[in-house]
């Protein structure tokens, strides 16, 4: 690339954050808040102590494990829309799991490890169906993926209220919580588990790797740039994209597993709180680059994290940090077509 | 008097359609033209929002749905323009936008949660409602599901019985050659992408002041139904007349969902509300699994008379979108 080139990248790059809180800006003022002090909120509410910074960590590790996940579909060429399912059928798989062993006499590290497992292959049968609807079946995964999703949050209510649902009567608040045994260890006083945040930091490097570094990684790019030419070359391309399917969702299934042993310790109707869609947009912002992954997923996270304090104190909707990750990428892809525009002359 | 009920009961189905009606009907018109807009759902609950917010202060409904069609054709429009002029994935374009709106719809809304406003009224058809059941069936609503009828007849005589409609799906098949024939594609992909969008930006101000009247925000319980509005599109086979089957079919298994509440205790409502969906996946492996090879493949290894049966049924139930759809059109 040449030193122009990359000069005009990274200046479409800040003008797209700019024209975001311009836009930000003005939504604000069109809903009369004061925008200065709603931001200074999201800053405080992400930052404002050791114990809220630590918070944003336990947001950033599932959107971190989907995000890394995510890549690996996209380079395949795949929509996998149907990740938010996935996410919650790890949690869902977690759940039955340890439900079946808090009983047993297993000692608990071993009862969490198989959970954990459980929870990714959970997540990754679950991808796998939305990569079968589309290689057998001709369903396009984004509308196979979409509607697997709201299986995915009616077989989690149908397990709430009906055979996981607390003594006495089901609730909105999820299912019995585990022992204490059996949530992963957390930093004295704090929400924060190294038992999360170390693997969650090891998927990433390790789908880094996988995507830069391998054969594997190599033969996944040609599928995804070209279906046709890739198959003619050779490379077997529905058993890459099912891999591909397979890997992302057993990372889905990951985080959610996390969320239930690492977060809430029970099963919850919300259990994968939008991380999912959260990291299709990360995913379309680092646009292939793996490395961008983490500090990207770690800016969403703080914006989550800090826009919770906005209903409390200016009594407005936590929505607006979708606003600001929505109309950021949107800008960044915009700004992208330009670039290309101009290059083309 | 349970007959009365009944009927009423299906009834409510072709009002409470409507909305469904507009978004699917506009979205068929946009992916006719070879382009998709993925932005339905996000589109129906800042429509919804903003419809009500501007009929609560304005007072004029008229208003109301005005802003939501404005909107509609704003978000489609902008989908066309990042894939016509930047050439952008419209997939991204569309997802975006449609998290984008919803986000949007849910806190510029904040306030207007809960507020009353006006409301649609019904106006009963004179004459036609007296007709013994299809008066009350179809003509004891309010305007929006009258034109909804209108809207669906409309779109399917444009498409298949007039010369635009013919070029119509021509720009969508095979773009070259209409653009050789002189047709300027693209223009006209922006064009049924902001008479589309603006069909889907009026589903949303339907609910809010008619179907649904109000705004509760996220428990507003208009979350998904743009995805809907999408699947039925596909199952629609691009033609307005089998998509509408599709909306009053899936308004149909809603109704039977309430109705058998009461009788199946063991199941919370919430999982019969999203009952609709795993039919949804099903329907869309129906429409799409003939043009599947292994299926041709296995048919063909089956004897004569099964296999004649299945591929008369497959065909029958196939939906082929048109050969364009989601690709850029670049003249020379």
């Amino acid at each position: 690339m040449k030193r122009e080139q990359i000069g005009l990248s990274l200046g479409l790059r800040l003008l797209a954050i700019l024209l975001a809180l311009l836009f930000t800006v003005m939504v604000l003022l069109l809903s009369g808040a004061p925008p200065l002090e709603a931001f200074r909120q999201i800053v405080l509410g992400a930052f404002g102590s050791y114990k809220r910074f630590t918070d944003v960590l336990v947001s950033w590790v599932p959107l971190l494990l989907v995000s890394s996940g995510l890549l690996i579909t996209f380079t395949a060429g795949l929509w996998n829309i149907g990740i938010e399912g996935q996410i919650t059928l790890g949690a869902i798989a977690t759940t039955w799991a340890l439900r079946l062993l808090q009983d047993s006499t297993f000692p608990p590290a071993l009862s969490l490890l198989l959970a954990t497992l459980a929870g990714m292959l959970g997540g990754a049968i679950w991808a796998l169906l939305a990569g079968a609807l589309k290689t057998f079946g001709g369903v396009n995964e984004i509308f196979g993926g979409l509607g697997l999703n709201f299986v995915a949050t009616a077989l989690t209510l149908w397990l709430i209220f009906g055979p996981w649902k607390r003594p006495g009567i089901g609730s909105m608040s999820g299912t019995e919580p585990f022992p204490q045994a059996l949530w992963l260890p957390v930093l004295p006083g704090l929400r924060l588990s190294l038992w999360a945040l170390v693997p969650g930091l090891l998927a990433w490097g390790m789908v880094f790797l996988l995507l830069s570094n391998t054969y594997f990684g190599l033969r996944l790019k040609a599928v995804g740039k070209n279906l046709r030419a890739a198959y003619l070359l050779g490379v077997p391309t529905w058993q890459h994209m099912m891999l591909a399917f397979l890997l992302c969702g057993a990372l889905g299934g990951l985080a959610g597993s996390f969320q239930v042993t690492a977060v809430y310790h029970r099963l919850i109707p919300a259990i994968s709180s939008g991380y999912g869609y959260l990291g299709l947009l990360v995913a379309m912002l680092v646009n292939f680059q793996t490395l961008w992954v983490a500090p990207v997923a770690f800016f969403f996270a703080a914006l989550n994290l800090g826009s919770i304090q906005l209903p409390i104190v200016l009594k407005l909707d936590s929505s607006l940090s979708g606003v600001i990750q929505g109309v950021l990428v949107l800008f960044v892809l915009l700004l992208d077509g330009v670039r290309r525009r101009m290059e083309r002359g | 008097m349970e007959d009365l009920t009944l009927l009423l009961g299906f009834a409510g189905i072709f009002a409470f359609s409507a909305p469904l009606i507009f978004a699917v009907v506009g979205e068929t018109l946009i992916e006719r033209a070879g382009i998709v807009n993925l932005a339905v759902n996000g589109t129906i609950l800042l429509t919804a929002m903003a419809g009500f917010a501007v009929a609560a202060r304005t007072g004029s409904l008229v208003l109301g749905f005005l802003v939501g069609a404005l909107i509609g054709a704003a978000v489609a429009w902008l989908i066309a323009f990042s894939s016509i002029t930047l050439k952008q994935s419209q997939v991204a374009i569309g997802f975006v936008l449609t998290l984008l709106t919803r986000d949007l719809a849910y806190f510029l809304g904040n306030p207007y949660m809960g507020l009353a406003g006006p409301r649609l009224p019904s106006w009963h058809f004179p004459l036609l409602k007296d007709v013994p059941f299809l008066g009350i069936l179809f003509f004891q609503h309010d305007w929006m599901t009258y034109l909804s009828y209108l809207v669906i007849f409309l779109g399917w005589w444009w498409i298949f019985h007039t010369r635009p409609g013919l070029i119509l799906q021509g720009i969508g098949e095979r773009p070259a050659a209409a653009y050789a024939r002189g047709t300027d594609v693209n223009r006209l992909r922006y064009l049924y992408s902001v008479v589309g969008g603006a069909l889907i930006g009026l589903a949303g101000p339907i609910y809010s002041l008619s179907v649904k009247a109000g705004w509760k925000g996220t428990i507003s319980g208009l979350d998904g139904l743009g995805w809907i509005a999408l699947s039925i599109t596909i199952f629609g086979g691009w033609n307005p007349l089998r998509a509408a089957f599709g909306v009053y079919l899936f308004g149909f298994l809603q109704w039977l969902g309430l109705v058998l509440q009461p009788r199946l205790p063991g199941i919370p409502s919430q999982v019969l509300q999203v009952a609709p969906f795993p039919l949804m996946i099903l329907t869309l492996l129906l429409v799409n699994i003939g043009n599947a090879e292994w299926v041709e493949r296995t048919l063909a290894a089956l004897p004569d008379r099964w296999r004649h049966f299945l591929k008369r049924l497959l065909r029958a139930l196939r939906a082929n979108p048109p050969a364009s759809l989601g690709v850029p059109f670049e003249p020379e």
